[in-house]
């Protein structure tokens, strides 16, 4: 298991199927998030939150009940997001966290750009919300569940998908079981 | 006169909103704990176990499952022989899930328009299948469905030709394109028949059964026990990352369809496939 404590400026040690866990802030932001964080990049505008080694978590939450930090949290699917994700990565964004393939596009900005793609467990909101510990809106409330968080997790489990070389656990795994993995 | 209210429907609707959300149906538990014992990746396994870790945790803690508590799919059976008193049915039902959505904390993924996207903020309104049938009560059959996995269906209106093996094609086509997607190991849902939209929704009707029971029509429970098998030799596995546990379970509904036509429609669903189900009987009244 290897600790990671955003900012991350440099993954290059990140090997696809890696497990990893999460100690420090990420931001979350998902797809009407992005269309706004794209825009703001469009017009030479900074982003709400700081993007150097920042990493991105593609979640929207269930509403916290009251006094709770946050409802399930689990990823949400990321190639959605795949036609926007290269302006971010030039951005400075080194890593995000989400479930399911992504592009070629945005694995040949990954390379170029030494970011790396994280899975954390599709559907597993319950499990995942344990690792939360404060959540504090950053952007965009009239967005509600898609709003940009700042997110304080310990211990939050996730998994090298795709590494900063275009590997992916997803091509590799599949391959290897294939058949029934005869 | 036999009578329902539909006050009785939005307490029923409200109630199912919360188990279904809350608490992973006994079938797909037990598929789950099955999928641990064939499951050939670590990897795969250890997933699986923290899926089971996820249904725990969600059901102690009183939290949705997945944060993806859907758009909810309504089925609704009217006996002819009753008669519907109160608010319009509809009304009731989405006062139902309103009341659940916010009293229970679960997400609100509605928007009013499909290009607008202003959200409902109270997740309705819900998609509702209505038929009559014979009896007096009021069956409802309720799914609330997360869209990672939605987003990955798909439809075909094949040549009667293609038979079978077109079928068996299509359905294997889909699930390889959904890939890690939809929150593997999967339900897939399948429709064969009638027109595009009955297939349609004999696919989303098919994810109602519970994962372990066959169809009822045996050369239909065999397509059924191919089609699983086929899937889980695609590699996909647990999240995508490889294995054995690709799909829960195939469940195939069918209907009778035109001499030019083979439709066929697959639904897929995730590992927090939700359904559940409840008979309302009349009220018993003293002045009838
Ligand atoms: S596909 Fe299912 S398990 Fe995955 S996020 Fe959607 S509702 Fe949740």
């Amino acid at each position: 298991m290897i600790e990671l404590a955003p900012p991350l400026m440099d993954t290059s040690f990140l090997t696809v199927g890696d497990q990893v866990t999460f100690n420090g802030v990420i931001y979350t932001a998902r797809d009407a998030a992005h269309q706004r964080l794209i825009s703001l990049l469009d017009t030479g505008n900074e982003l709400p939150f700081p993007a150097q080694g920042g990493i991105i978590y593609y979640v929207g939450p269930c509403p916290a009940k009251p006094g709770e930090v946050v409802g399930s949290a689990g990823p949400t699917t990321s190639s959605r997001m795949d036609s926007m994700t290269v302006p971010l990565l030039q951005a400075g964004i080194k890593g995000m966290i989400g479930k399911g393939e992504r592009s070629q596009e945005v694995i040949d900005a990954m390379k170029c750009y030494g970011a790396v793609y994280f899975a954390a467990i599709g559907g597993a909101g319950a499990l995942l919300a344990q690792s939360i510990k404060k959540m504090e809106l950053v952007a965009y409330p009239e967005l509600g569940p898609e709003a940009i968080y700042r997110m304080e997790v310990k211990d939050f489990p996730a998994i090298v998908a795709i590494d900063g070389q275009g590997r992916s656990i997803y091509e590799i795994g599949r391959q290897q079981y294939e058949s029934g993995g005869m | 006169m036999v009578r329902v209210s539909t006050e009785q429907i939005k307490r029923a609707v409200k109630r199912l909103c919360l188990q279904a959300n809350q608490e992973l149906t006994p079938d797909i538990l037990d598929g789950l704990k099955r999928a641990i014992d064939t499951e050939l990746s670590p990897l795969g396994k250890d997933i699986l176990d923290q899926l089971i870790v996820n249904a725990k945790l969600s059901k102690d803690n009183q939290m949705a499952l997945c944060q993806d508590t859907g758009m909810v799919v309504v089925f609704v059976e009217v006996g002819q022989g009753i008669f519907l008193s109160g608010v319009y049915i509809e009304d009731a039902i989405n006062q139902g899930i309103r009341e659940a959505y916010q009293d229970y904390y679960f997400r609100h993924s509605i928007v009013a328009d499909p290009f607008n996207r202003e959200n409902t903020s109270d997740n309705t309104p819900a998609v509702i299948h209505t038929r009559i049938v014979p009896g007096d009560h009021v069956r409802i059959r309720l799914s609330p469905k997360g869209f990672g996995s939605e987003n990955m269906s798909r439809l075909t209106m094949l040549k009667p030709a293609q038979g079978v093996d077109g079928v068996k094609q299509f359905v294997l086509d889909t699930v390889r394109g959904a890939g890690g997607n939809p929150c593997p190991p999967m339900v897939v849902g399948v429709g064969i028949g009638g027109t595009m939209e009955k297939a349609a929704q004999l696919s989303k009707e098919a994810l109602l059964r519970p994962v372990n029971q066959d169809s009822s029509i045996a050369h239909i429970a065999e397509l059924e026990r191919d089609l699983l098998a086929s899937i889980n030799r695609l590699g996909i596995g647990p999240q995508g990352f490889g294995g054995t546990s690709t799909a829960l379970g195939v469940n195939v509904e069918t209907f009778p369809t035109h001499i030019a036509g083979l439709p066929v429609a697959v639904n897929i669903s995730c590992h927090v496939t939700r359904h559940q189900e409840i008979i309302i009987y009349p009220e018993v009244n003293p002045d009838d």
